[in-house]
């Protein structure tokens, strides 16, 4: 199991791109944090959940 | 400096609050603080930087006000319709204290002005309404080493998060870089409510006023996120900078925002 923003979610195995297409996420406008560190726009096609993460997303808009 | 008695008596319940006192009204009184946009997150801002006694508030805007501005834009008055916001908010900020000091910067902050515009702040607060612009100036802060705070709003959500130099992430390690147009909606595009830029404006104000204290803890390695909808709010905790990050990362490729200007022009269509 993964923790992602609090919830238990069964995803291990997905990379970030992956999960947060599926979960609607606009890849362009969230923060990803893994087990406390930044990962990379870069990396979030490489970079695979794995049992145990624990992940929050944020998402940021940009009105004012 | 000396505080007078009309001061003690308009800062009465600040000299009662322990992280405040004489002391830190002072410190306030004598603080510079720049806005820079005077719209709706600008709005809750200045008019409580202004309340709260910060001597001399920077305000940086180049639009005039207009009347779909007034539901979130509530610095504005009607009557003020086709001014320069930064005039209508001057005379909001001189009608609830005439003794705070405003400094006008009727012009687009762009990358060739905005590093002379902030290095006169001790802190300063990002109340403007596109990606593109919040990275300048987040570029221009960091390389410039300013404190300031981030945030954005649409709809009935929004973000904040501060930005101290060594302390935290900036937003270029959170986002990467400035999201294409297809990824990002606007105010006039979406909408926005009044009340939830109130907060985050307000959100705004409160760390700028605790940064120049020097009281409490900061948004810095945290981003508050408010759902006005649902009446969710988070504060999550993302507290290491990006080391890859291209500003303020350990080997940073843009050094310089005039550099980097091509980033920073608005690509989208919108009010
Ligand atoms: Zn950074």
């Amino acid at each position: 199991m993964i923790i992602i923003n609090g919830n238990e979610l069964d995803v291990s195995g997905k990379t970030v791109s992956q999960y947060l297409r599926e979960a609607n996420y606009t890849t362009a406008r969230v923060a990803v944090e893994i087990n406390g560190d930044i990962v990379p726009k870069s990396e979030y096609d490489e970079v695979v959940l794995n049992d145990g993460d624990t992940v929050e997303i944020v998402s940021f808009v940009g009105g004012g | 400096m000396i505080i007078g008695k009309d001061q003690a008596q308009r800062y009465a319940r600040h000299f009662v609050l322990k992280e405040i006192g004489a002391a830190g009204q002072k410190k306030l009184l004598q603080s510079k603080v720049l806005v820079i946009g005077a719209g709706a997150l600008g709005s809750a801002s200045i008019i409580y930087l202004a309340a709260a006694g910060v001597g001399t508030i920077g305000i940086a805007d180049y639009d005039t006000v207009e009347i779909s501005n007034l539901q979130r834009q509530v610095i504005h008055r009607k009557d003020r319709t086709g001014m320069k916001k930064t005039a209508s908010a001057e005379l909001s900020v001189k009608e609830l204290d005439p003794d705070i000091n405003v400094c006008r910067h009727d012009e687009m902050i762009t990358p060739d002005n905005i590093g002379g515009i902030i290095s006169g702040y001790d802190f300063v607060i990002d109340c403007t309404d596109r990606f593109e612009t919040k990275f300048l100036i987040n570029d221009a802060c960091v390389i410039s080493k300013k404190p300031y705070c981030h945030a954005g709003v649409v709809r009935f959500e929004g973000q904040a998060m501060t930005y101290v130099p060594d302390k935290g992430p900036c937003l270029r390690c959170l986002l990467g870089g400035v999201p294409s147009p297809e990824d990002t909606v606007t105010c006039a595009e979406a909408g926005v409510l009044g009340a939830v830029t109130g907060i985050i404006g307000s959100v705004q104000a409160l760390e700028a006023i605790k940064y120049i204290l020097g009281a409490g803890e900061l948004l810095t390695g945290r981003v508050f996120t408010i759902d006005g909808l649902g009446m969710n709010t988070k504060v999550t905790s993302i507290p290491h900078p990006d080391p890859g990050c291209s500003v303020c990362g350990n080997s940073p490729s843009i050094m310089s925002v005039m550099d980097n200007r091509k980033e920073y022009e608005i690509r989208s269509c919108s009010l």
